[in-house]
């Protein structure tokens, strides 16, 4: 039988491969009687016409390999390649699982080898800024593989932005921010010779080499030498470890010096004087931070004396609130008040606040609807509750709704369950339904006593108050 | 690039190297927007090696070295001589943000020593992060250092812009800390991990941004009398409680002008190395902490063998396993058989009976695995119990120290 000879582009010419693949297949031609050869100037030699065939189905793990693998340098690649996918298909559907085959180690081997080449192709390029007003950069480098074309849109997901060129013996890419283009191989020449970060980049990499810990093997084998002429940074490396002994025997040698500076007890008291003294202190940090979930107009800060004997905890302002900055001022906030005033709770004694600090809607046409905060959110503005309570010290703590629970014990628990006195750490605390609760009830009759037994909870609260008045027992902060 | 920022440069990052993570790996997939910089790949990139073999992938550099604290292992400590220096916010991000349009990082690694208060230090280290984030659009890798005495709500505030947290534990127990850290606290510095982590985990499920690719730490071995076994134990808690990524392990290491308290020698390289090794066992090989513990010499790791080989010489009756019917969890205790080639073995014999040939294209570390194995055409017999299996299994000293 006669040899049949393929002709491939240089390169990683996947298209030809693919195509010839089919007809070779269609044709049941085996490996042994197949020759590929790569040559830029096809008909010298008697070369078949490839003619169109029909697709080929192989699974997609043989598919992917080839896709790496025709990157690679080795002009065996598509006879290897060849052989694997007629095995696959002729009785071996599996082959790549078995991975102690001779043939698929060796292709492994090399697709490794191009991945390996990949990997470095994306750490080791250096940008270099080109001469001129606009920011251009362009970087010379020189794979093993032939890799441009897969290593490409790495860079263009990184350096969207940026105006940039990769230059190459095997070819260029090019991206001017909105596409890419792939050009002729280029020269060392046509990269620009320096850039004015190199020799701050240089002096990085000098300073985070350890002398005690000199290690070129080790080096090496990640960073093999051939990289090195195109890597700015490795034209310390001899240096570095010439002087690494010495500079060692150096810091043994050395006797401890005494510091020149005393103990400077003044700064170290003042540093652990950090903590805000006043809500005032605390609501600075607050509004600085800014919301959590973008949208919110400012942030609500609690509201009342300090040193009030109860504190109301809310879960988080609403849109009202939102724009006056002022908690509990909307529907829910009155219905509160009018409450409390039913109940002898004077607002003189009651300081309210929210466990979340900011308001996070869904806007809906020009109506912003309340959406609840999560847990994570509501454990993000935890500590900030914590440090309010224990800037205010009450006597009791008031839990409106679940939210507030939540924030106030770190757990979440049912409210239908925990109605009630509570302990929130070292607090003496109240659990209750939030008022805006009361609102959606559907019918008047349950609303009336829903209200009626919010009204119960808030006498409690009120004789709580002033239980704990008479005992003189003053809860202890929060840790 | 501005000579006076070149300087600082060099000061702050040589005092920033002794922190061993380097990584920039764990964080979500991201591109760079049409106008912004940046993105992350799953792994992290190692952009260069230096000569002591480490990775450069982050910028990692100290926003300054001057500190109140007193840490006695530390080059930064308040009573060392040397050189000070102390960047701006925006000196650091334009050193990021120009560094990685060189392709020469994958973001930035930022630390501090504390100056002021813990809570100043914190904010100055959080704004860069948000000026990088805000007014770079920078979709690159941040890790920040926490500092644990920092007010709780800028840790959380931290998380929002950093794809990884970290507060190095650095010494194992409270007595060394007590005695080599006087301004530190194990206990504070516990609160906070259990902090991040359980922030951490929440944002997951909520499929919010904190801190996503996780929490990092450190330990010196060498500077205390601490066993192996006791430092695994205290990483074995530290997976367990605080779902750490990664416990690094860094040898203590000589510094320019270094304490008198502490020993000053080579750092043990090789220990760190049978650290690492250990560790890798505890988390990815089914081992638990007393299986490794009691393969040591009162509680010190072998080193001249890894810890597998070492478990396995000390449990030879568990073995010849073989290779064609093991099961999975008894493979990955073979000494020489990495996970990789368990799973591929696994996999191949299915369709195939293996040979000897056939296991040595699937891992390096054949030597090692042989007297443990049995294969279609080998059987190690009574090798295996020989007295000197020890002795020629150990690996030739590797070049880890010009000053053995
Ligand atoms: S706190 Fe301690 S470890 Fe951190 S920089 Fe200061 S002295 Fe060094």
């Amino acid at each position: 039988m006669t040899l049949h000879r393929i002709t491939l582009k240089t390169g990683a010419d996947l298209q030809t491969f693919r195509k010839a693949v089919r007809w070779l297949i269609a044709e049941e031609l085996a490996p042994q009687h197949v020759m590929f050869a790569v040559d830029d100037a096809p008909g010298l030699f008697g070369n078949e016409t490839v003619a169109e065939a029909p697709p080929v189905t192989i699974p997609k793990g043989v598919s992917r390999l080839i896709e790496q693998v025709v990157c690679h340098s080795d002009p065996e690649r598509y006879a290897l390649l060849y052989s694997l996918v007629w095995r696959v298909l002729n009785g071996e559907r599996d082959l790549l699982e078995v991975a102690s085959d001779p043939l698929v180690h060796r292709i492994d081997l090399m697709a490794r080898s191009v991945r390996r080449d990949l990997h470095k192709m994306h750490a080791f390029v250096r940008f270099r800024r080109m001469q001129g007003e606009l920011e251009r950069f362009a970087a010379w480098f020189e794979p093993e593989h032939f890799i441009l074309e897969a290593a490409a849109p790495f860079f263009v997901d990184r350096f969207r932005s940026m105006d940039w060129t990769i230059l190459t013996p095997i070819g260029s890419a090019r991206w001017d921010r909105h596409e890419l283009a792939f050009g002729p191989p280029a020269q060392r020449e046509d990269a620009p010779v320096e850039d004015s970060f190199e020799e701050g980049w240089r002096g990085y990499y000098e300073s985070v080499f350890n002398p005690a810990r000199v290690n070129p093997t080790a080096m090496r084998a990640e960073m093999p030498k051939k990289y090195w002429r195109n890597m700015p940074e490795t034209a310390a490396i001899p240096g570095l470890i010439q002087t690494a002994a010495q500079r060692v025997e150096r810091m043994i040698e050395q006797e401890a010096t005494m510091p020149t500076k005393r103990t400077p007890e003044r700064a170290l008291e003042a540093m652990w004087d950090q903590e805000p003294k006043t809500l005032e202190e605390l609501n600075a940090i607050i509004a600085k931070a800014g919301p959590l979930v973008p949208g919110a107009t400012q942030a609500v800060f609690g509201e009342g004396p300090h040193h009030a004997e109860i504190v109301f905890v809310g879960e988080q302002p609403g849109d009202q609130e939102d724009l006056q900055g002022r908690p509990f001022v909307g529907p829910a906030g009155k219905l509160l008040t009018k409450a409390m005033r039913e109940t002898g709770i004077g607002r003189s004694q009651a300081y309210l606040t929210n466990a979340v600090k900011h308001f996070k809607f869904e806007q809906r046409g020009h109506r912003r609807i309340h959406s609840k905060p999560t847990a994570g959110e509501v454990k993000h503005y935890r500590p900030w509750l914590m440090k309010e309570l224990e800037l205010v010290r009450p006597k009791l703590v008031v839990a409106l709704g679940a939210t507030a629970v939540l924030a106030l014990s770190g757990k979440a628990t049912p409210i239908t369950r925990s109605r009630g006195r509570a302990k929130f750490g070292a607090y003496e605390g109240y659990i209750t339904v939030h008022p805006s609760y009361l609102l959606r009830l559907p019918d008047e009759a349950t609303k009336r006593e829903a209200y009626e037994a919010f009204l119960g909870d808030l006498r409690r609260i009120h004789d709580l108050a002033q239980a704990n008045l008479e005992t003189g027992e003053l809860p202890l902060a929060a840790e | 690039m501005d000579e006076k920022l070149s300087k600082k440069l060099r000061i702050l990052a040589d005092a920033a190297k002794y922190d061993a993570s380097c990584s920039s790996s764990g964080a979500p997939k991201r591109k760079s927007d049409p106008d912004g910089l940046g993105s992350t790949v799953g792994t992290g990139i190692c952009h260069a090696y230096t000569p002591d073999g480490r990775c450069v992938s982050l910028l990692k550099i100290l926003l300054t070295n001057y500190c109140l604290f007193d840490c006695a292992y530390c080059v930064n400590r308040r009573s060392s001589n040397v050189k000070r220096a102390k960047f701006s916010v925006d000196e650091v991000v334009t050193l990021t943000v120009e560094f990685y349009k060189r392709n020469y990082i994958e973001g930035l690694f930022l630390s501090s020593g504390i100056i002021r208060s813990p809570d100043y230090t914190m904010e100055q280290m959080i704004l860069v992060a948000k000026k990088l984030r805000r007014d770079h659009g920078f979709r690159g890798y941040i890790h920040l250092k926490t500092i644990p005495e920092a007010s709780p709500w800028l840790i959380e505030e931290a998380g929002l812009w950093a794809d990884r947290l970290s507060i190095n534990l650095e010494l194992p127990t409270e007595k060394s800390l007590e005695q080599l850290a006087p301004e530190k606290d194990g206990a504070s510095i516990e609160t906070a991990m259990e902090q991040m982590s359980e922030r951490i985990e929440e944002a997951r499920e909520e499929r919010r941004h904190f801190s996503p690719a996780g929490q990092t730490t450190q330990m010196i071995v060498g500077a205390d009398e601490t066993t192996d076994a006791d430092v695994l134990r205290k990483s074995a808690t530290l997976y367990g409680h605080y779902a750490m990524k990664r416990v690094y392990y860094s040898a203590f290491s000589p510094i320019p002008d270094s304490s008198a308290i502490l020993p000053l020698k080579s750092p043990p390289l090789m220990r760190e190395n049978r650290l690492y090794q250990a560790d890798w066992l505890l988390r990815y090989y089914g081992f638990d902490v007393d299986e490794i513990a009691s393969s040591t010499e009162q509680g010190m790791l072998d080193l001249d063998v890894d810890p597998k080989l070492a478990w396995a010489l000390k449990n030879r009756h568990r073995f010849p396993v073989d290779v064609n019917r093991a099961d999975r969890e008894m493979l990955l205790r073979v000494p020489g058989l990495g996970a990789r080639a368990v799973d591929k073995i696994v996999v191949a014999r299915k369709h195939t009976t293996l040979r000897l040939e056939d296991v040595a294209r699937l891992t390096s570390g054949l030597k090692r695995a042989k007297p443990f194995l049995i294969t279609a055409d080998h059987h190690p017999k009574a090798r295996l119990d020989k007295l000197d299996l020890r002795e020629r299994l150990i690996e030739k000293p590797e070049q880890l120290s010009l000053f053995v």
